[in-house]
């Protein structure tokens, strides 16, 4: 039996070894010459991103969202689309391959598209805010898919990456260390949040609503902020994500991978810092493994991932741990 | 004597069992008023639509005048009603200090504060130790809430609600399942606070009921057959018969 402190220290290392490891393994491959890894740890640190700020809806605020990755699809089209119209016309307004205008447009899309999905599905509970959440992230999958001009199913290549001041995102490094920085940003701020007033009472509500109402407060609209700063920050994932992929298409919201988002959470451990992260990481390397074995790579995967949370609470963190890490 | 909340006629039904069915009530500024009833008689049922978190199916619930029957359990909380659960509603993975202070936190203005660390605010820590203290439980402070006995949480329950600092508190049972001991300790603590807050006492223990209420009324299938003194409601044929009479 541990007592919180010794075991805040604990969670506290592991968390920095996990993140010093993810600082500087990709690099030294990359500097010996081994992109390969340090492409992979870009993408697992860009979806990292995403499910750290799911993790605070779906972990903290008791949301389980499963219309996640609209965010990541809506701040993807909001860099392609202005690339777009830079290089063949049209849409003069928002044409630009200026990061700032993009990632201004990427969360302020993320933002107004949580502020009203997230009005109206926070109106629901348990089962039916899940289906809810999933049908608006549908809505945008369609959406994307009818723009024809857009590449529609197929998707678009993009021509350009961002132009950002004092860096350069086509050097693999710099888009690596960008994705790492926002991430322990991220990190930092989800962690501020969550201990805060404001995160008090989300945490609270989450497991006894009618008790915090009764407080005074109106845990709705705790809740619909949780879900803003969460959806701007998956937004701006999927900003990366374009930038990182080159690429955008309708898939990138699909509900499979919103599913994906939700098992990098409860996989790694839910309403912890680091077991995003974990989830994250284990969710890349076991896709990359098993598909290269065999294209069924979903099956095993599924299985392994109902055997966490049957067997282990926590999810990974907490099996590290050895006991449920719900601290 | 002024009525801090008056109910006229209030109505609530759960499909054909009327739980709530007419309930007119006054309650004075200032009295500890209990209501007692048997089991399933909508006295859960009535305090909740007084909390806000049931709506009712007509009639009419003013508050110092005011009519709040439509306003939401969160505003009513604001206006200063708060209700403790018959069935302990704790945060039991965090301290006992947290749940307190989560309760002082939400008259300390609004709480949209997203940076700083709440357990580090020295001001709601210190009036969450203070109402600890009031209640007895300053000693378990930053116990885990999961490890208090039950009639601690009991006692933390009350803790909670007066921290929001309601002047109308509604108690659901307050000594449920407590023991002899715990049970002499409550009645004791809720003499201490009467006077100082307007109380409506729900409570199946009769000795506690006739030792600290200053108005009685009695719930029967959802209406109210009898209101007064506690010497008036032991004198009342139809309450004999209907529920004293029972035990
Ligand atoms: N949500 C609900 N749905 C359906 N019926 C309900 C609901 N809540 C209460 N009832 C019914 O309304 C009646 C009153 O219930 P209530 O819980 O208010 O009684 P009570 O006086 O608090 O009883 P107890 O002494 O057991 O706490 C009961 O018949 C109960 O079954
Ligand atoms: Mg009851």
């Amino acid at each position: 039996m541990k007592t919180p402190l010794q075991a805040m220290t604990k969670t506290g290392w592991i968390t920095a070894a996990v993140l010093l490891l993810l600082g500087v393994v990709p690099p030294l491959l990359m500097w010996m010459g081994n992109e390969f890894y340090l492409l992979l740890s870009t993408r697992l640190v860009i979806l990292a991103v995403a499910a750290v700020s799911l993790n605070l809806i779906l972990g903290y605020g008791g949301m389980a969202s499963f219309g996640h990755a609209a965010f990541i699809g809506i701040g993807a089209y909001a860099m392609g689309i202005p690339v777009y119209h830079e290089f063949y016309g049209g849409a003069e307004a928002i044409a630009s391959t200026n990061g700032w205008f993009q990632i201004g447009l990427a969360v302020g899309a993320s933002a107004l598209f949580a502020l009203i999905t997230g009005a109206i599905s926070l109106r629901t509970k348990g089962v039916y805010f899940i289906m809810i959440t999933m049908a608006f992230a549908q809505m945008v999958f369609y959406l994307f898919q009818s723009l024809d001009e857009y590449g529609g199913d197929d998707g678009l290549v993009i021509e350009m990456r961002s132009e950002l001041p004092w860096i350069n995102l086509d050097d693999p490094l710099q888009m690596y260390f960008l994705a790492f920085g926002t991430l322990l940003v991220t990190m930092l701020l989800v962690h501020l949040i969550v201990n805060s007033r404001f995160g008090m009472v989300l945490r609270v509500a989450k497991g006894n609503d009618e008790r915090v109402v009764t407080l005074g407060y109106n845990t709705y609209l705790y809740r619909l902020t949780a879900y803003v700063i969460a959806g701007v920050i998956a937004g701006f994932a999927g900003w990366m994500m374009a930038n990182f992929s080159s690429f955008i298409s309708p898939s990138m919201t699909g509900w499979t991978r919103s599913g994906d988002l939700m098992f990098m959470v409860i996989l790694g451990g839910t309403a912890t810092a680091l077991g995003p992260v974990l989830g994250a990481a284990a969710f890349v390397l076991i896709e990359e493994a098993l598909s290269s074995v065999t294209v069924y790579w979903n099956l095993p995967f599924g299985l392994m991932l109902i055997g966490v949370v049957l067997f282990a609470r926590g999810g990974l963190l907490g099996m590290l741990h050895g006991r449920r890490g719900d601290k | 004597m002024s009525s801090l909340l008056q109910v006229r006629d209030l109505r609530k039904s759960f499909g054909g069992v009327a739980a709530t069915d007419g309930v007119t009530l006054d309650i004075h500024k200032g009295e500890l008023h209990a209501i007692i009833g048997p089991n399933g008689a909508g006295k859960t049922t009535l305090i909740a639509q007084l909390s806000g978190a049931l709506r009712p199916d007509s009639g009419v619930i003013l508050y110092n005048g005011a009519n709040i029957t439509r306003r939401p359990p969160h505003r009513r909380a604001r206006l200063g009603i708060t209700r403790s659960f018959q069935i302990t509603s704790l945060v039991m993975e965090m301290s006992v200090l947290d749940n307190v202070a989560l309760a002082v936190q939400a008259r300390d203005g609004h709480s949209f504060r997203f940076i700083r660390a709440a357990r580090k605010i020295a001001h709601l820590r210190e009036r969450a130790r203070e109402t600890l203290r009031e209640v007895g439980l300053e000693t378990r402070a930053d116990a885990p809430t999961a490890e208090l006995s039950h009639g601690e949480h009991r006692q933390l329950e009350i803790a909670v609600a007066l921290a929001t600092g309601a002047e109308m508190m509604l108690l659901d049972e307050p000594m449920a399942g407590l023991g002899g001991t715990d049970s002499a300790r409550m009645i004791d603590f809720l003499k201490r606070l009467k006077g100082t807050r307007t109380i409506l006492l729900i409570e199946h223990d009769m000795d506690a009921v006739f030792a600290l209420a200053d108005r009685i009324s009695v719930l029967v299938y959802g209406r109210i057959i009898a209101t007064g003194s506690p010497d008036e409601i032991r004198g009342n044929a139809d309450v004999r018969h209907a529920y004293l009479g029972e035990e």
